[in-house]
């Protein structure tokens, strides 16, 4: 579990996050949403402690980051996997050797245990025969599922995803939000998403919170934000087309 | 004010080079990879760039010989002088400013841009020491890749020399053979250590501190060439004047 009390982020005199108070629940996808400039990325590079918040604490599990020594932050930061917006994969590795890495950085594997565990992981993702692939030589849903899999080949406690679907068509973004969600559950990680996609809050928004200049605006699940009265929530969930439609037939009894 | 600012940047890098090493099987493999990258690839443009070089030299030196009281071994003493004391160690190495500096600082751009070296500080891992300390190490074999080039160099003053009939085999040896001082092979190579260290690490700082996308990732290649030419000469003035004068 991912405690944040009133965390305060700023860049250059602006402030980007405004006293931001949450949590988020182990086993759960837990989504940030919220529109471009919003404060959603910082936040999420503040959870990862890339950035260091000017006021306010972060607790993993009941200890505050901003307490810990240099050692104990390090320690935290291996139970971390990151699926980054770009994916983030080492060019110059195949698919296997990029699943690999976290292990041979931080385990006192021997190879063959290495390689049961990347095989276990690629099998995890449905990667099969991509092993020897370069990142360049796979397509972009192939990619987050390399993300994905190099990230939880530790088996972090923590799982953080910056867009996960952006740059995917719908059918595959759907794939990755279902292996996201499952492999929450299996594992019992706490997820943090960072997206604006609406289809992953219809699909695996088991928590989710709102930013609006860096204002935490509103938080709940997928069941209420249809029901909110919220209007920079209402403005943002039917900003598009289909759910407008939506909500008129919800309107409507239909 | 920013020159100052950069420069107190550089040397924190240093420091932060050279903290919170990894794992040492995993750094002998990067080592491996980089003397590959950046020495191995670099061997057929520096032996090319070195013979001719060494030829023109012998040549230059040969045409403007019309004093008959200047004997013709001077061809062979002064294309050791210029290739050991000047074209070997420092005309390569602003060659490989261009060459090596450019690879390494957009190379270290892009992962910065792609968020790959995010990923390695997410992970706990100490990226400085992880992209820059192999590059250190690996540069260190730079000096064998001068001592080519002064060989090259050397054999391309000769046949330039002995070939175009400005001079016969035993004369352009025995220039070569005169006046020679060992020392001043010391200090060739030492001022090759101090180009490796500068050519691994300038570069490195510019590709590592950027910021913005592919668009800046070509300006920082090239603020990155300037500025690793500039030290270099600089450098090479100062060592010069403190163990030659």
């Amino acid at each position: 579990m991912i405690e944040v009390k009133n965390l305060h982020k700023g860049f250059g005199g602006t402030e980007i996050l405004k006293g931001i108070s949450t949590s988020f629940q182990q086993g759960k996808t837990n989504l940030i949403i919220g529109t471009s400039g919003s404060g959603k990325t910082v936040f999420l590079k503040c959870l990862l402690g890339l950035y260091r918040p000017e006021n306010g604490a972060i607790y993993y599990d009941g200890e505050a980051y901003n307490e810990m020594d240099d050692d104990q932050q390090r320690d935290l930061r291996q139970q971390m996997g990151m699926v980054f917006q770009g994916s983030a994969l080492f060019d110059s590795m195949t698919v296997s050797e990029n699943i690999r890495f976290p292990l041979e950085m931080f385990t006192k594997q021997t190879n063959s245990e290495m390689a049961d565990r990347v095989n276990e992981a690629i099998k995890r993702v449905n990667l099969d025969g991509a092993d020897d692939k370069l990142p360049s030589q796979i397509s972009g849903g192939m990619q987050k599922r390399v993300a994905i899999a190099r990230a939880i080949v530790t088996n972090p406690k923590y799982l953080f995803c910056d867009e996960p679907n952006s740059g995917l068509d719908p059918k595959t973004a759907i794939v990755i939000d279902n292996l996201i969600q499952e492999l929450t559950e299996e594992f019992n990680i706490t997820t943090v998403i960072n997206t604006h996609d609406m289809n992953s809050v219809m699909e695996i928004g088991a928590k989710i919170i709102f930013l609006k200049n860096g204002h935490l605006e509103w938080e709940g699940d997928k069941s209420q934000i249809f029901k909110t009265d919220n209007k920079a929530v209402t403005d943002f969930v039917y900003s598009s087309n289909l759910f407008q439609k939506v909500r008129e037939a919800q309107l409507k009894g239909l | 004010m920013h020159y100052l600012e950069q420069i107190g940047a550089y040397f924190l890098m240093i420091r932060e080079v050279f903290s919170r090493m990894t794992k040492r099987k995993v750094l002998w493999k990067l080592i491996i990879k980089e003397i590959d990258d950046l020495i191995t690839s670099s061997l057929g443009i520096v032996a090319f760039i070195s013979f001719f070089i060494g030829a023109v030299v012998a040549i230059q030196t040969a045409l403007n010989l019309t004093d008959p009281l200047i004997p013709k071994e001077l061809i062979g003493f002064a294309s050791r002088q210029s290739v050991i004391l000047e074209f070997a160690p420092t005309f390569i190495s602003v060659i490989m400013a261009g060459k090596v500096g450019s690879f390494i600082t957009s190379s270290i751009g892009t992962m910065r841009v792609t968020e790959q070296i995010d990923a390695l500080e997410v992970m706990g891992i100490n990226s400085l020491n992880y992209l820059v300390f192999p590059k250190i190490v690996a540069l260190m074999m730079y000096p064998f890749l001068i001592a080519i080039a002064m060989f090259l160099g050397i054999f391309g003053a000769y046949v330039a020399a002995v070939y175009g009939g400005f001079v016969g085999t035993d004369e352009f040896m025995t220039g070569l053979r005169e006046e020679f001082i060992p020392f001043h092979l010391v200090y060739s190579f030492l001022k090759t250590f101090i180009f490796a260290f500068l050519l691994a690490t300038i570069p490195s700082f510019h590709g590592f501190y950027m910021k913005g996308g592919a668009l800046e990732v070509g300006k920082a290649s090239t603020t990155s060439f300037v500025w690793t030419t500039v030290v270099i000469i600089v450098v090479n003035y100062i060592v010069t004047q403190i163990l030659l004068s």
